[in-house]
């Protein structure tokens, strides 16, 4: 029985599918015979028309690159141009044989081996009638030699290009990145229609974060061209919008006075205004020739870049982490006096040394005989270790975390620069994720002076130290300072955010900002040979960073140990004290003590700003 | 030969020895589809500007599509259909890490990067979506109820609408169209399916503003409107049509197309390589290959109405409507009556990818077809 019943539904199952199958096989016949309806009208019916039109019609669309945008700094001096240029490019569908052509073309200019592998890479990924760049950069003498030798050479074409030149060259390299030509990787990312014509595309930097601007829109032209391909008449045409030009917070003259600063030391500086979060100066040094790279860098060239110990192409101001040293210092008096674990009044005795009871481990202070009974504002003025190792006892690690980290410590800056780095400040939940261990009380105290797991980038120990010149109040740092158009001159300036907010009673900002300014301006302040000469009051803070450890009873003499294993030099200021117009962080690599050469570079950097501005007071 | 047989016979065999039936090649369904594959690279070569690198590296892909569908023509159809649950698994699990790791290429998330190769996941979708409807319908008694109508409906739109999340909206509909063929086939009522189907248009506007991206968006109008955009779309389908109208009857002749090769026809030896062909060889070869996949269909619906099984006849008859929507989609597009969709001509197109899945599809209707237990006579 049931049997039959399976058999029936099989049976019934096969007649339902061969009827649909044949109603399938009816309306696919059905829908071929419309196929062939529309092409007989096609090529039948209308086939005159379209004769005559394939026969007029040797149109052609031609894309048109738009210029890229100019860069300019706050006081529009140009940073980035675009320079005439010419490259040779071949179109692959007009050349008979590319090896014979390759040859010829060899014979007339200089043509390496790896602008022929160039080429080759780029000609697989370009249409065959699109124009592939061969050599770029051709002199007069080679333009003229090709220009004789056109008719021998078809498909061979000579394009007057813009390039991407950098007039002052190291000085803008860690801020503006550099263009070059586009890879692989970035043709698949890019909108490919928008990028027709173009070879170049921002690498780093401003260039590259602010890509969407620097470029503009492609433009075409319909053009009739004849049997080879060649354009004979522009038929219509959509221009292309160019790129937007930029204005840049940064103040190229004081960028170079940095630089200048400097001398042949490595390391890095930013310069902030701390009442708009504008950058005024970003520096790593050394630093590097950004137009090497547009056209593809050569080999020797980059390897001697990228070899050096001294690491030009490394930008310190974004991605080199340090600890901070001392610097911290006045940040977490802020926190003990805000959160009352100290007083402005109260002292602590230094003998040299500080450890926790119960332990033997001795923490040691710079000073080895000690400091004495020392104040809060000795604290400061001196860089005491012991005062904060006690301090940092008294807060515990979750709350200086909690504090430092509305200052910024241990956050992204979120900087319109590609590639920044974070820097960190630890807590013990940081511990447990990264290390899988908890956290030791000794931990506390190390961090406390700016050491052990802390590390700050330059560029966020400056959006710091501009966040405590603001009483609190932290801005976003930002490098662009303002937009172009091409066809309207006004420029569009960006706005300015606010992040974030630490209240701190204003007694104490007082006290701390005075701290800091006599140790500037006091005869024992650890960066005095800067405050001489100058009306305002600068404050700023010393920082020290140990490169490596030192045993417990072994001492550091610096001019016994080698420079790449000298302690890092440290500073942060602000200025005027009372009214702070410009803040600056400062790292010198190897560089010894923070007061006798990280100061000195900050100071001549403020009094230039401040003069150069009319600020002083 | 006679060392060769030796290890044969020790099975028992159900019917007598046919030595190519061991094979699994159905000869005239192979026949049409080496006709069309020539055709192809006559085509192709033309289309590259008479590139002989680019043919050799689509004869090489053919060979290796050509040894797939062999490969696959062994495998029987009870097989195929106990492995349709876990082949359409596999292949949603890779959708899904497609949307999370896949590489980007051309604006969509389409590839899965396995280190030594890149696949598409929503290939394999387009053949494991009819399977596994397929198995699921031929487990019950059909024409299937509404409840197994709705579960067949989740199987297709899941997959769907992570293809379509990618985004490419071309292959999506592929997917979806392969799998409801199957629910066609399967005697669905016609009141249930006209009543679907007039839910679906009325669902059209909702994914008209929410589901369609904007360049999807404007294909749709600019094949309303061509000459809107005469820079891009437009341009395509302008370009197409002179070409295939400057054909005429008898076409240019071979490697003579001037619109082809002078000027700027887009994509010629990929999507839109038959305006070439028909450029070159006018209506009569366009009315030829139009017959030679006409032949391969009605071979293909043939071998169908043959399946022993439900699961047999639903795949194999879904399997071949799918392969005829490409051709319908393809072609119409290129004569402009169809939007742009990128959806290549099948076996004829340059591209691994389509033609290792279409060669897969067709070792699967070879096995239908040479498994067939003769037990009634």
């Amino acid at each position: 029985m049931f049997n039959q019943q399976t058999f029936k539904d099989h049976s019934r199952e096969k007649h339902i599918f061969n009827n649909r199958i044949l109603l399938a096989g009816a309306i696919i016949i059905l829908l071929l015979i419309v196929l062939v309806v529309r092409l007989y009208y096609l090529q039948i019916d209308q086939h005159q028309h379209f004769t005559t039109l394939s026969q007029n019609n040797r149109l052609g669309i031609k894309p048109i690159p738009p210029t890229r945008g100019l860069i300019f700094d706050r006081k529009g001096t140009l940073l980035a141009d675009n320079l005439p240029t010419y490259t040779l490019e071949i179109i692959p569908e007009q050349v008979e044989n590319l090896d014979q052509t390759l040859k010829n073309l060899s014979q007339l200019i200089q043509i390496r081996d790896k602008d022929i592998k160039n080429f080759h890479r780029l000609l697989k990924e370009k249409r065959h009638f699109e124009g592939v760049p061969l050599r770029f950069r051709l002199n007069d003498d080679e333009v003229a030699k090709i220009s004789v030798n056109r008719h021998n050479l078809p498909g061979v074409e000579i394009q007057a290009r813009l390039m991407r030149s950098y007039p002052l060259g190291e000085s803008t390299a860690h801020v503006l990145g550099y263009v070059g030509r586009i890879n692989k990787k970035e043709l698949q990312k890019i909108d490919n229609a928008n990028y027709k014509g173009t070879n170049h595309i921002g690498k780093l930097g401003i260039e590259r974060t602010y890509e969407k601007y620097l470029h503009g829109k492609v433009g075409y032209q319909e053009v009739e061209t004849n049997v080879r391909g060649r354009t004979l008449r522009v038929i219509k045409q959509i221009p292309p919008s160019p790129g937007k030009n930029l204005y840049l917070t940064i103040d190229i003259a004081l960028q170079q006075t940095a630089m200048q600063a400097f001398g042949n030391e490595k390391g890095a500086l930013v310069a902030i205004d701390p009442n708009t979060g504008q950058v005024l100066s970003l520096v790593s040094m050394p630093t590097f020739d950004p137009n090497l790279f547009v056209n593809g860098i050569n080999y020797d060239n980059y390897n001697h870049l990228n070899n050096s110990p001294d690491r030009p192409l490394f930008n310190r101001a974004l991605l080199g982490r340090y600890p901070p040293g001392s610097t911290v210092k006045p940040f977490y008096a802020l926190a003990g006096l805000e959160l009352g674990e100290i007083t402005t009044e109260e002292t602590v005795y230094c003998p040299g040394w500080f450890s926790i009871s119960g332990y033997s481990h001795k923490y040691r202070d710079w000073k080895k005989w000690g400091h004495g009974h020392t104040s809060l504002a000795k604290s400061i003025i001196e860089s005491c270790d012991v005062y904060y190792y006690r301090l940092a006892q008294r807060l515990g690690i979750d709350r200086m975390h909690k504090f430092m980290t509305g200052f910024g410590f241990g956050l992204l800056t979120n900087i319109d620069l590609i590639g920044e780095r974070r820097s960190l400040m630890p807590s013990r939940e940081w511990k447990r994720k990264t290390m899988q261990q908890s956290w030791y009380p000794g931990e506390t105290l190390i961090a406390g002076i700016g050491q052990g797991y802390m590390l700050v980038t330059p560029i966020q120990l400056a959006s710091s130290t501009a966040t405590l010149a603001n009483k609190g109040v932290r801005l976003q740092s930002h490098i662009l300072y303002a937009t172009q158009t091409q066809d309207n001159e006004n420029l569009i300036l960006l706005k300015q955010k606010a992040l974030q907010k630490t209240p701190v009673h204003l007694e104490y900002w007082r006290k701390v900002i005075k701290a800091m300014e006599d140790v500037v301006h006091s005869a024992r302040g650890t960066a005095r040979r800067i405050g001489k000469d100058i009306q305002y009051h600068i404050a700023g803070k010393t920082g020290t960073a140990q490169v490596f450890g030192i045993g417990q009873e072994a001492e550091y003499k610096e001019k016994e140990t080698p420079k790449h294993l000298r302690d890092h030099a440290l500073f942060i200021a602000f200025a005027p004290a009372d009214n702070p117009h410009i803040a600056v962080a400062v790292i010198v690599e190897n560089g010894g003590h923070g007061g006798s050469i990280a100061a000195p570079i900050a100071g001549k950097v403020i009094k230039q700003y401040l003069k150069d501005n009319s600020i002083n007071e | 030969m006679n060392k060769r047989y030796s290890r044969l016979p020790s099975k028992p065999m159900m019917y007598h020895y046919q030595p190519f039936k061991r094979l699994h090649i159905d000869w005239i369904l192979l026949f049409g589809l080496l006709c069309l594959t020539s055709l192809g690279f006559i085509v192709l070569y033309s289309a590259s500007d008479q590139n002989s690198h680019l043919l050799v590296r689509q004869i090489i892909r053919l060979v290796i599509a050509f040894g797939i569908m062999l490969a696959i023509a062994q495998i029987s159809p009870d097989k195929l259909k106990r492995w349709s649950i876990w082949i359409y698994t596999i292949g949603l699990i890779m959708l899904i890490l497609v949307l999370l790791f896949g590489t980007i290429g051309k604006g969509a998330q389409r590839w899965l990067n396995l280190g030594f190769f890149r696949f598409q996941p929503s290939e394999i979708m387009k053949v494991a979506v009819p399977m596994m409807v397929a198995a699921y319908l031929s487990k019950h008694s059909l024409p299937p109820n509404l409840k197994q109508l709705f579960i067949s409906l989740l199987i297709i739109i899941v997959p769907t609408l992570l293809i379509a999340k990618q985004p490419d909206l071309g292959t999506a509909l592929l997917t979806a169209v392969a799998g409801i063929f199957v629910l066609l086939l399967s005697g669905v009522s016609w009141r249930l399916i006209i009543g679907l189907t007039s839910s679906v248009i009325a669902f059209i506007p909702i994914a008209w503003t929410y589901l369609l991206h904007d360049y999807q968006r404007q294909r749709v109008l600019t094949l309303l409107n061509p000459e809107s955009d005469p820079l891009h779309t437009g341009y395509h389908i302008i370009q197409s049509k002179i070409a295939i109208g400057s054909g005429g009857f008898t076409g240019k002749g071979w490697l003579e197309g001037t619109q082809s090769h002078l000027q700027f026809l887009p994509e010629r030896s990929t999507d839109f390589i038959f305006a070439v062909y028909a450029e070159e060889f006018g209506l009569m070869g366009a009315v030829l290959l139009l017959l030679i996949y006409l032949f391969i269909i009605l071979r293909g619906l043939y071998i169908a109405t043959q399946g022993q099984e439900s699961y047999s006849r639903l795949l194999a008859g879904s399997l071949i409507l799918t392969f005829f929507i490409y051709i319908f989609i393809n072609i119409g597009m290129v004569n402009g009556i169809l939007p742009v969709v990128g959806v290549p001509l099948p076996l004829i197109s340059y591209g691994g990818t389509s033609m290792v899945t279409l060669m897969a599809t067709f070792g699967m209707v070879m096995s239908i077809y040479t498994h067939r237990k003769l037990l009634a006579n």
